[in-house]
Parts: structure tokens; sequence; C-alpha cells
């Protein structure tokens, strides 16, 4: 680990991801995100990678998708109606079988909506917002610093699972400065060009074709079949959560990213007041921990689940709890970040109220 | 005896999915024999589009991806940007490219991408059933423009040649057509050239082939290459539009 350095974490998402051997971005420019394009602009070049500003965000992920098919280490960033536009190529992604790294500063919608923090967009990142049966890893970091470390992850599982990694921030976490450590850069030249990637068949006995196409239903239902495997693989093996104070927790706080970090706020106020409440956070909102949050339901009175939508991960956290506790919400739309006091103040009326 | 004409050993054995008299073939060979005679079939990856040559990876034997409709330019630009050693080719219908994929297409050509794209235009859609294209004639009867194509209701047809050669990232550009053993070794020439602005690193290149669709064109092949003659190159006239020195 090198100095801690203050960043604002737009800068540091691309520092990040240009440590860890992000070869390749493509992108185009929306608020409140371009902190990010504009530093992998003066950084990549330096270094000898590709920076290239496409002509839309559609453009950005069919480029992303194409070097996705070489094998390099590609990335791009964007904010809600950007990624709205790049669904398409996610779908293509997802059944091509190739990787990438895709952040989302979430901001307010929908439609055109704002440019302030919102986590709206959490069921089109964790239930497949292209077509078809699919999913992305979908990564919820709740700081700057977790986001740095986790990107070094995101372009880790990426590979290994050839699957697109969603960092799923919001514009606050763009907006703000933090100090910051960086883990060691990945040593780019050890990263090869995969036996699988379509660069032209050299010296190799069989061509590589990438495709999403197959034509019969048979072949394509064995397409999906092979996919479904692999999830299912990412879920027995990747499921990431923070469970903050819940060792003694008779409540429990569930929240991710920006929403999480307010609350560990209010678990340190209720603890104060000799309330024993705790925080479950995702880190992983795709494999969501299901398993870990059933088996809190056994200890803990309800749940009280915040958001910055109107209740997304709620269905989440629901069907993990399986009607064993009830579990209560409370969130705000449209770019309003809850506070501490507030979100407090409503936890406080439900356990007044039993 | 002695062998004068065989096909190329990177068109493969299998049965094509293509309509008796379509020119996808012919476009296919013209790529197959000039990968082979430049050297090129081992450092080759194809964008093959959404359209009739969506399987064009089963008839051409090089590394390929298939893109999503209209995107093939920008997917080449990712394959070529991170990968400059490979050879980019990017195959497209007239649909694909001038209509949904128009945006892709110029940007690409503007920012003089190190790609190849060879733009097959025949009129109509072809395999969703012979829709109207942005290429359809004026007065031209396809199953979305039932009483003829009409400039107030739908427009005019695109030139995408001389649309591209008006900037200034493209080395070569030009439009052949596929009607005639003439035309086709013009063709040739032509693609000689858009390969060699890639080969020798001199910008983006483009070929338009007008081609025929005698299945939704309800003709005889025979008629239809005709009807290239009589009808289509009059609007769509053969010729290079854009030739960066270094071409040839």
């Amino acid at each position: 680990m090198g100095e801690k350095v203050l960043m604002k974490g737009a800068e540091a998402i691309a520092e990040a991801a240009i440590r860890a051997g992000c070869m390749a971005f493509f992108g185009y420019p929306i608020t409140p995100q371009n902190e990010t394009p504009e530093y992998f602009s003066r950084r990549m070049p330096e270094l000898g990678r590709v920076f290239l500003q496409a002509e839309s965000e559609v453009a950005a992920i069919n480029m992303v998708y194409g070097a996705a098919c070489t094998g390099t280490r590609v990335i791009t960033t964007s904010s809600s109606p950007g990624i709205s536009l790049m669904q398409e190529g996610f779908s293509y992604i997802a059944n091509s079988n190739v990787g990438c790294v895709v952040v989302n500063a979430m901001r307010g919608g929908p439609g055109l909506g704002d440019i302030a923090p919102a986590q709206a967009d959490y069921f089109q990142a964790t239930k497949g917002g292209g077509h078809g049966d699919y999913h992305s890893i979908v990564l919820a970091p709740h700081t700057i610093q977790e986001t740095v470390d986790l990107m070094y992850d995101a372009f880790d599982l990426a590979d290994k699972y050839r699957i697109m990694v969603v960092m799923l921030v919001d514009g606050l976490m763009g907006q703000m400065m933090e100090p910051v450590e960086f883990k060691e850069w990945v040593d780019v030249k050890k990263l090869k060009t995969p036996e699988w990637a379509t660069v032209g068949q050299g010296d190799r006995d069989h061509r590589n074709i990438i495709t999403s196409l197959e034509i019969l239903p048979d072949g394509l239902e064995k397409m999906n079949l092979a996919l479904q495997a692999k999830y299912k693989k990412i879920k027995e093996n990747e499921v990431r959560l923070e469970e903050y104070k819940m060792d003694d927790a008779e409540y429990a706080l569930t929240a991710f990213g920006t929403v999480a970090r307010i609350a560990k706020t209010v678990v340190e106020m209720a603890r104060a007041d000799g309330i024993k409440l705790g925080l479950i956070r995702p880190i992983t909102v795709w494999p969501f921990p299901e398993k870990e949050i059933n088996k809190r339901a056994d200890q803990v009175k309800f749940f009280f689940d915040v958001e910055m939508n109107e209740g997304q991960m709620l269905e989440d956290v629901k069907l993990a709890v399986n009607g064993k506790k009830p579990v209560h919400y409370y969130g705000r739309l449209g770019g309003v970040v809850p506070t501490a006091e507030e979100i407090y103040g409503e936890f406080k009326k439900l356990v007044g109220g039993k | 005896m002695k062998l004068i004409y065989k096909k190329p050993d990177t068109i493969t054995k299998r049965d094509t999915t293509y309509c008796p008299g379509c020119p996808h073939g012919i476009a296919h060979r013209l790529i197959a024999e000039l990968l082979e005679e430049m050297d090129l079939v081992k450092k080759t990856v194809i964008v093959w589009p959404v359209g009739c040559s969506v399987f064009g990876y089963y008839f051409i034997a090089t590394d390929a991806v298939e893109a999503a409709h209209g995107r093939a330019c920008a997917m080449a630009t990712g394959i070529k940007r991170t990968h400059p050693e490979s050879f980019v080719i990017s195959y497209q219908g007239d649909g694909d490219l001038a209509s949904i994929g128009i945006a892709e297409a110029v940007h690409a050509a503007a920012r003089g991408e190190r790609i190849t794209v060879v733009y097959i235009n025949n009129g109509n859609y072809g395999m969703t059933g012979g829709q109207m294209a942005p290429t359809t004639l004026i007065g031209q009867i396809t199953t979305t423009t039932p009483y003829g194509r009409k400039p107030e209701l739908n427009g005019f047809p695109m030139h995408v040649p001389e649309m591209l050669a008006a900037l200034d990232g493209p080395a070569y550009i030009a439009r052949a057509a596929l009607d005639s053993p003439q035309h086709i070794i013009q063709a040739k020439k032509f693609l000689r050239k858009a390969f060699n602005a890639q080969k020798n690193n001199l910008g983006f290149s483009l070929v338009e082939m007008i081609s025929a669709c005698p299945t939704n064109w309800k003709m005889t092949p025979v008629e239809a290459m005709e009807r290239i003659r009589k009808e289509v190159l009059p609007v769509f006239p053969i010729g290079e539009f854009k030739v960066a020195k270094g071409v040839e």
C-alpha cells in the first residue's frame, strides 16, 4: 500500500482502474461523473493505453464489447440515463461471455431527472436491465476507499468469470473528496491475450468466434443453461457483505452504498441510546446475500431497509427474510439524500410502536 | 487437368444461408481472395452484422464477432484500438449501416478508424422480408412502401460514400457493383485499395457494393442484375470518392 492521497471520488475511480490494469476506456460525457473520463483522458495516453470519447453511450458500450472480445481489461463510466442507453450492449456482453467493468454514478430519475445522487437504478443493475435472462456482478461500495479497493476485484472478477461487473455508486461518491490509499499496481505485462480472444487466428489451430446468436431454440437453451450455471457458481462463491454491529443486534438496518454509510451513523446514534441496532450492508447486490440475511432473521425483531429509491433492494431483503420477520422501509426519491437524524427518527417510530 | 478456378480456402464448405442469386456470396469471395492474396487471413477479425449476413462467420473462415444491429463500426473500433495489429473488417448491410448504425459509421469515419467497412446495398431489408431501407429508390415498392417510396413521406435514398467522403478521416471511399463480371473485377480492385488503406495505417476505408435481392425484389437473379444496371446505378453511380496517397 502507498501513502494516503486526498482525491475526489470520480478521479479516484479512474486512478484505481488504471492501477488495476485497465487498458482501455470508452465513454461519453454525462454529469455527475465527467471527472472520471477527464482523468482517464489525461492518464491513459501517458501510459500508452486507450482513451476514446465515443459519439454516444450506445457506441461506447459496443466499443467496450469489441475491446472485451480481445480479452482486454476495459471500462466505461456513465450515469443513469447513459446507462439506460447501454442496456442492449450489456445483454450482448452477457451472452457473449466477455468481461468488462461499468461504473454507474447513479443520479435522480426517471427520464432526464436531475444530477443529484440516487439509487434508483438498483433494479436495472441487479435484475438485468437489457433483454434476456442474464446478470452482471454488481458491487455497491459505500466509501471512496472501498470503491478503490473493489476496482481491483472488479477486473479480477470480470476476467475470472468473463462477465460484466458493475460498480454501482452514486453522484455523491463521485463528487466528494476523501483520503484514499491505492493498492499495488497490477503488472499489465502479465495480462496475456486469452486463448478465446478474437484477435485474428494467428498460430491457433482453430478460429475464435464470439456471438450471442444461436438460432435454434435447443441450442439457445443450452447457452442459457451454461449462463445460469455460471451465475450459480458466482452466487455460491462471490457474495460479499458487511455486518456492522450485528453480533448482539435486536434490529437490523439494511442499506447499500451512500445510504449504508449514513446508516452507520444511525447505528451509533441508536447504540448511544442503548438500542441494539446493527447494519447489514450488501457489498455485492448481485449476487445478493440472501442466506446471510435470512439467518439474521432468526435473531432480530425486524429489519429496516433504507434507500434512495422507492424500495428496490427492499424486495430482495423481503425475499431473503421470507416472511420470518417484518421488513420496514424508508426512502427518499429524486436525488434527496436522507440525513442520519431523519432515518433515526423513522426508526424510533418503529421501535416505539412495538 | 489444369486447375484454373477454385474456391478460396478461406471460404468454408458449409452451405450458405443466402437465397439463390444473392450476391453476398460474391462479396464474401472477394474478401476471402484478397485476404489470401494479401496474407491477412490469420490477422483478420470480421465484425458481422444483423441482417442476411448475420451468419457470415460460418462462410468466411477468420476470427469473428457478431455485433448488435448497427453497432459493427463501434465494435470494430473497440477491437482495433485495443489490438491494432489485427486486421478488422466490418461487414454491414444498408439497413444496418445507413439506418440504425449511421452514427457509428459516420463517427468511425470521422475518427479515421483503421478499419475497413464492406457495405452491401441491396435497397431493402432482406432478412426481415423486404422493408424499405434508407437506400430504397424513389417509387420502389417494398413491404412498407406498398405504394412505392414517396419523397414527401419517406424522404430520399441515402448516398453513404458521398456523405463520408466529405469527412477528413477516411483514406479510401468507393462504390462498386456486383451485377456483372466487369463490375466484380472492379469491385475487387476497389476493395484491395480499401484493405491497403488499413494495412498501410492510412485511415478509415469503405467500399459500398451495390447488390441485388432477387427474393424480395420478386425477380429472377438475371432480372435483378439487369435492374441494378437500369435503375440502381443511375442513382448510385460506381466510383471512387476518396483516394488517399498510398492505397494503390
